[in-house]
């Protein structure tokens, strides 16, 4: 142990309490034709965050290319206006609209200076009423998308996830990452257009607000903007995946790899089930955050990795956890015998007290900086409201967290964190790491 | 009509130095209760010696490794257990750490950035384990994905000639496995003083009773004399070069053009309109290189503009550039790309700039300065480098206004200047080139035309 010099010796003050979250002046209605709308004074700047989520979940290969090209052509052009004017009335206004698909939804996003938001909710009116989707522009975002597909699955996180997600939920939506270049290649204009007709809805779709507005006056331009959006939801949401069975160590061959991409993933509680505030609290203690056991093992003792981490995603129909560290190749079974092993302590042992209060705070913590933004609070907002939840969970989980014990953790790890309940994928370079990975577990090319 | 974009109410600032010559920046706002503290220390990449490149970077892991009454790892265990979060990073002219935390916890914040600035623990150890650390990082960042470290750490090695200018800032292997804890220490004397740094804090605090826990926390690190850093400029480029990256990995060809600007500090009038025009060429679909590259002559997939090596207009000093970055299919050609861009570049050149074109971005840089403004890390960041390099923290304000009053003049001058004899081309090829595997040193110069 080092001696610290008499000079040097200092007391570290106490932290200090907890900020207790208060609920924001909120508006949260159903208009006319569906869409649900969150509104949320947050005044600091004079601007406002725009979030628009809508049910797009579709079973087949072909629905997700034609979802995916849809959300990069939604801004393409309506009959009033090309691209490039819908661009440039938007950008006058200080904003910016963009939108993105994934296996649950169509999400528009955005923000603009407060004074502009009548005109802003306006564009996104005539594009969710009008978007035409011209031939030409079509082409040239499918052509794109394309070459984004061929930079993306270049990468070996994208490759990845893409070959866990598909040992998890196959022939689920959530097996499939990103669309295949040729579905994309087959989408023609007009299916757009019919996607759009068919599934571009109020019904079932949120929107939430947040910024220098206020949260009732505002309804009166929301409904004004987007009244002319109607439409029932043709979709229904997905069925949960069924449950995973874990089996050998996939391999992805990736040669010459100086890293191998170690991911390891399975289910996770949904966040009403009762597991919920007790594994986000276990997962922060096994590698959820820095001061995680396996950040201090992997990284800041043995130095085989730069950000190991363990997180927690909720889709609409299933969570899932999964656990992400990028090692040199040499140690790639050690750093999975590491891992494993924290894994097996956190399951099978009660973590430190210490250590629970540590991820509790963590966790309370950086839920209220999360909603201490317009925009963190809105992005926050938006993926608790499209899942059915609202506010009063900024408020109701803190205190769930506040209440979950060291068992509580103990039987949360046992079932959710157990490493045999996980399937692990590497990629990397096979011949350099396929044997000595087969002393830990049973392998098998991808 | 020029559109007025909204201005924030100026914000508070209150300033002291210390009598160890810590220059302090408070900036109260009670509207949540967080507060951000950051600390700037005036020493980043370019100041790392010849022989230890990627030092700074490291130093910087280092600084978290524990010091007198923190242990290892225990910084962040303070900091997130009081619920806040935590990081630092490493720039061309400062390296900064800073965290976000609850208000209660400022003063648990102030004495952690304090202990470390006073007697952090360096340690033959410690030093291993984040050399290991940081080749990971720069595996998982740069050797082993496609396009890594293009062009932030390859295109400065054809744009500058001086070592401080030129060389890759992440640090080769060798260098990184040579770095000794007497170079850490040295290091660490000359860069680390209390007077080399600016200690920045936004949020929910009360300004007397701040000053008076920093005093309380800093003032007894002794004084250290410090020399002001050394201009880094390079005299102009008479022509154009041109250099070829191969990349095995990626998909795809690439390419980045850069152009030196006019001194941020000595010439921000003339240094701003450069700002504006990367955002007339390529902010959004309605911008100038979107509509010519991208949408009519389907040239390029992705076209971007931006100042500075590292992403950000306003933090760095004389070099900075202007960098326009494309990625583009096979069929395209470097030149059909160059042809193209100067061909646009001239046009604006030639005065064919639109008062709205310009009004339409200025109203993006006033709400994307608000949008940063919101955040208590983000104005404690802005105001640390700005009193840092400018002994102006108000300009955080101020440059909202001045960026609207750019005349399209001014812009059309400015794009009268990105002319092909003055610029630095690297041109990304997606083979394996000579067959070298690594990539580490992998900028071939072809010519200098």
């Amino acid at each position: 142990m080092t001696v610290v010099q008499d000079d040097l010796v200092r007391t570290v003050p106490a932290a200090g309490p907890l900020p207790e979250l208060t609920l924001p002046p909120l508006s949260d209605t159903r208009l006319d034709g569906g869409l649900r709308v969150v509104a949320v004074r947050r005044a600091g700047v004079p601007l406002v965050e725009l979030r628009l989520r809508v049910p797009f979940a579709g079973h087949g290969a072909a629905h997700l290319a034609r979802a995916t090209l849809l959300a990069d052509a939604l801004f393409s052009g309506t009959a009033d206006h090309d691209n490039v004017a819908l661009a440039a009335t938007v950008q006058r206004m200080g904003g910016s609209m963009s939108a993105r698909a994934d296996a649950d939804r169509l999400a528009v996003g955005g923000s603009v200076l407060a004074a502009e938001l009548p005109g802003f909710l306006d564009v996104l009116g005539e594009v969710l009423t009008g978007a035409a989707y011209p031939g030409d522009q079509v082409d040239g975002e499918r052509d794109r998308l394309v070459q984004r597909l061929a930079v993306a699955r270049s990468q070996p996180g994208v490759r990845a996830a893409e070959a866990l997600s598909r040992q998890l939920y196959g022939d689920h939506p959530y097996g499939r990452e990103l669309p295949e270049v040729d579905d994309v290649a087959a989408v023609a204009a007009a299916d757009l257009r019919a996607l759009h007709a068919e599934r571009v809805a109020p019904e079932g779709a949120v929107l939430v607000l947040v910024g220098d507005l206020d949260p009732d006056e505002v309804l009166g331009g929301v409904a004004s903007a987007l009244g002319a959006w109607r439409g029932a939801a043709a979709g229904a949401a997905l069925d949960p995946p069924p449950v995973p069975q874990p089996g050998p160590v996939l391999v992805v061959d990736r040669p010459g790899s100086v890293q191998t991409t170690i991911r390891m993933g399975g289910p996770a509680p949904r966040r009403h089930d009762p597991d919920h505030a007790a594994l986000k609290l276990g997962n922060l203690v096994f590698g959820g955050y820095f001061s995680s056991r396996l950040v201090a093992n992997i990284r800041e003792r043995r130095g085989y990795t730069y950000s190991p981490h363990s997180g927690i995603d909720h889709a609409a129909a299933a969570s899932t956890l999964t656990v992400a560290a990028d090692v040199a190749t040499e140690v790639t079974a050690p750093a999975l015998l590491e891992t494993t092993y924290e894994l097996g302590r956190v399951a099978t042992l009660p973590v430190e007290p210490q250590e629970l209060e540590a991820a509790r705070r963590y966790a309370v913590g950086t839920l209220a900086l999360s909603t201490a933004t317009q925009a963190g609070l809105a992005s926050t907002l938006a993926a608790l409201v499209a899942d059915g939840l609202d506010a009063t969970y900024l408020v109701d989980h803190p205190r769930a967290l506040q209440t979950v014990t060291v068992d509580d953790v103990r039987a949360a790890a046992r079932r959710w964190l157990a490493p045999r309940a996980l399937q692990t994928v590497l990629v990397g370079d096979a011949a350099a790491i396929r044997d000595e990975v087969a002393t830990l577990a049973d392998v098998a090319p991808a | 009509m020029a559109l007025s974009p909204a201005r924030p109410r100026p914000r508070q600032i209150a300033r002291t130095t210390l009598a160890n010559g810590l220059r302090v920046v408070l900036a109260p706002d009670p509207s949540a209760p967080v507060v951000g503290v950051a600390v700037y220390y005036d020493v980043g990449i370019r100041s790392e010696p010849e022989g230890r490149t990627g030092f700074a970077h490291l130093f910087e892991h280092l600084m978290f490794q524990g010091s007198a009454n923190v242990g290892k790892t225990e910084h962040f265990t303070h900091v997130q257990s009081a619920g806040g979060t935590l990081n630092g990073s490493t720039h061309l002219d400062y390296t900064n750490y800073y965290e976000i935390l609850p208000s209660g916890a400022l003063e648990l914040a102030l004495f952690l950035e304090a202990d470390r600035m006073r007697s952090v623990r360096l340690t033959q150890e410690n030093l291993e384990n984040q050399v290991a650390v940081v080749q990971e990082e720069i595996r998982v960042n740069v050797l082993n994905r496609p396009y890594g470290g293009f062009p932030w750490i390859l295109l400065p090695g054809v744009l500058f000639d001086t070592f401080p200018n030129a060389h890759n800032g992440y640090g080769d292997f060798t260098d990184l496995e040579a770095a000794t804890l007497d170079d850490a220490r040295d290091f660490f004397d000359r860069y680390y003083a209390p007077a080399n740094a600016v200690l920045s804090v936004a949020g929910d605090l009360d300004v007397d009773a701040t000053l008076a826990m920093v005093e309380r926390h800093f003032g007894d690190i002794p004084e250290r004399a410090v020399t002001p850093p050394p201009s880094f400029a390079e005299p102009p480029l008479t022509a154009q070069r041109r250099a070829v990256h191969h990349d095995r990995l990626a998909p795809q060809p690439a390419l980045a053009v850069g152009w030196r600007l006019p001194d941020p500090l000595g010439r921000l009038d003339d240094f701003l309109p450069y700002v504006l025009l990367a955002e007339v060429l390529t902010d959004g679909d309605a911008s100038r290189l979107e509509r010519r590259l991208v949408q009519r002559d389907h040239l390029v997939s992705e076209v971007e503009a931006g100042i500075g090596v590292m992403g950000s207009a306003i933090d760095a000093r004389d070099p900075t550039p202007l960098i326009v970055e494309t990625r583009h299919p096979a069929g395209t050609t470097t030149d059909a790309v160059l042809a193209a861009l100067d061909d646009e570049l001239a046009r604006l050149a030639g005065g064919d700039l639109e008062p709205d074109e310009l009004e339409r971005v200025q109203a993006r840089l006033a709400s994307r300065s608000l949008r940063a403004n919101d955040s208590v890390m983000g104005r404690a960041q802005l105001h640390a480098v700005l009193e840092q390099q400018r002994g102006r923290a108000e300009l955080a304000d101020e440059l909202p206004v001045l960026l609207g009053a750019v005349t399209p003049d001014q812009v059309v001058a400015a794009a009268g200047t990105l002319t092909p004899d003055e610029r630095a081309v690297l041109e990304l090829v997606p083979d394996g080139g000579d067959g070298s595997a690594g990539r580490a040193d992998a900028v071939t110069r072809e010519a200098r035309a």
